[in-house]
């Protein structure tokens, strides 16, 4: 535990120091304050950015006082996109991987038409998007699944596809066929690379998710900040970026820590 | 009932078009037997023990195992791998209670079993392990233990103990025969060390580099336990080590043929 601290203290050394030149920098008015604010600025507009907008009245919940702030809705919003658009488009990957991986029929159907659209990029959907769903939440969502979609199809059908083979002959020579073969071997043989599909497919969801507010929604961190733009408030536009970074950060720990519980029979993870 | 727990009746294997990896096998291994497959790599014995296990059927010819012809893999002949073959996401007593769940066994039933097969391989220590935190030996013996489960008659094992070293070799050898011994399966072991097939086997197999036939068909009357630096045990190593070499010399000149080629 001591050098977990230890490792956390010595990581922060070189952010401490970019912070320290950027204080010199903006202190010393070397640059433009409108185009680089002083972390001290962006450190008081994030904490106003944070904290509700009115005093509290009196009225109704503290809780629900306490999170009125501006910074919470829009990372909530945020969040709330990113989790819906990778459930759908996680939850249609899957099914659709593992039947791909399983069934070369089912491959041979489908791998042209995934080829095809694949290299695509979600963000170039946004037009079609706006057409077909209007503004707000359906096209943030939809872009977000889309982006979701491919990296755990893609690492899903690889999983399955690349079963070590000896795994597949113990296990029929113990009997196993059907539906035991597929969910007893092939699916945990497969979940490693699923994984690295689920964790490539949040990253691209939270991507997709702030370009998507930046066009489509009115609210959200990527709406914030493309918001503070018009106004010229470089130091909300930073603060906003940094608050996407923490959040990415946690979504990344998260995923860490789903990895080290699914993976612990897994060679090479030790925690 | 047959005399014989396995036949193999003129089996040839044909890789492509040329690689005659068999060439009319004939064996009739009787019940109880302990029977080693000996040659270089290349000599087809794996390819055998393949087939015997229905992973990779003959070119031509046919096997019964147990009066029924061989068509597909089944627990009736577990297998053990070289590579051990453990399902890396189950825990030690997972991988052993895997066969019983299939085979639908009252859960109660598989618990006794599993307690049982542990204790007998000394395993039950580890019973919560994953694979991962095991070495090699510790491996091998649950994948042993795995077979056993399956309760078959005949045990298939496929150089199990070729990637242990020396002593634990020894000893899992020592644990194997205590087994047969107690339990007096069908056993055939393939193997290329010759001292391991004169330790272990009833009778050994000596295979000739392609195309795969069977070179010498011996039985070991030592008693057990043998002694590996006994006189007899020593003439007999000298005798199958002269026939293994010369197929290896074949093997060697295969490929210097192969490499001028090139």
């Amino acid at each position: 535990m001591k050098t977990a601290w230890r490792d956390v203290g010595v990581g922060l050394l070189v952010p401490a120091a970019l912070v320290l030149v950027w204080h010199v920098v903006t202190y010393q008015g070397w640059v433009n304050a409108q185009a680089l604010p002083s972390p001290e600025a962006v450190a008081r507009k994030w904490v106003e950015y944070l904290l509700p907008l009115q005093p509290y009245d009196g009225n109704g919940s503290w809780l629900v006082w306490a999170f009125s702030g501006e910074l919470i809705h829009d990372a909530i919003g945020s969040m709330y996109r990113v989790l819906l658009g990778f459930a759908i488009g996680a939850g249609l990957a899957l099914p659709l991987g593992l039947a791909m991986g399983a069934s070369a029929h089912a491959y041979r159907l489908f791998n042209v038409l995934v080829q095809i659209v694949r290299p695509v990029p979600p963000i170039a959907y946004i037009p079609l998007s706006m057409l077909w769903f209007g503004l707000g939440n359906p096209p943030a969502i939809f872009l977000i699944s889309l982006g979701a979609f491919f990296p755990v199809l893609i690492n899903t059908i690889a999983g399955v596809r690349q079963v070590d083979g000896i795994y597949l002959r113990a296990a029929r020579n113990l009997g196993a066929s059907g539906p035991t073969m597929f969910l007893r071997v092939i699916l945990p043989a497969a979940v490693p690379s699923i994984l690295a599909g689920v964790r490539i497919g949040i990253g691209t969801a939270f991507i997709v998710v702030i370009v998507a507010e930046m066009v489509a929604v009115n609210n959200g961190l990527g709406f914030r900040i493309s918001e503070a733009r018009e106004y010229f408030w470089s130091d909300k536009i930073i603060a906003g970026m940094i608050t996407i970074g923490l959040l990415g950060l946690a979504i990344d720990v998260a995923m860490d820590r789903l990895n080290n519980h699914l993976l612990r029979w897994h060679r090479g993870l030790e925690s | 009932m047959s005399a014989a727990h396995i036949e193999v009746k003129g089996v040839s294997k044909v890789f492509g078009t040329s690689v005659v990896a068999l060439q009319d096998i004939n064996l009739d291994i009787p019940r109880g037997q302990f029977v080693c497959l000996l040659g270089p790599s290349g000599c087809g014995k794996s390819t055998l023990l393949n087939a015997i296990a229905g992973f990779s059927p003959p070119t031509s010819g046919s096997i019964i195992a147990d009066g029924k012809a061989v068509a597909d893999p089944g627990p009736e002949r577990g297998m053990v791998f070289q590579e051990y073959a453990l399902f890396p996401w189950m825990t030690v007593a997972d991988n052993v209670a895997f066969g019983l769940e299939i085979k639908g066994m009252p859960k109660a039933d598989i618990a006794a079993t599993v307690d049982r097969l542990l204790k007998t391989l000394s395993l039950q220590d580890f019973r919560h392990r994953f694979p991962k935190d095991l070495s090699g030996g510790m491996r091998q013996r649950v994948a042993i233990a795995r077979v056993l489960a399956l309760d078959s008659p005949i045990m298939l094992m496929d150089e199990p103990f070729g990637a242990l070293d020396a002593l634990t070799r020894r000893d899992l050898q020592d644990e194997l025969l205590r087994i047969w011994n107690e339990q007096k399966k069908t056993i055939i072991f393939v193997t290329h060390s010759i001292e391991e097939a004169i330790y272990l086997a009833d009778r050994i197999v000596v295979m000739t580099y392609r195309p795969g036939t069977v070179k010498r068909d011996i039985l070991v009357d030592l008693p057990r336990l043998r002694d590996p630096s006994a006189p007899e045990f020593n003439a007999l190593k000298r005798e199958l080590g002269q026939m293994v070499m010369e197929e290896q010399q074949r093997h060697h000149n295969d490929e210097l043929r192969a490499a001028a080629v090139d």
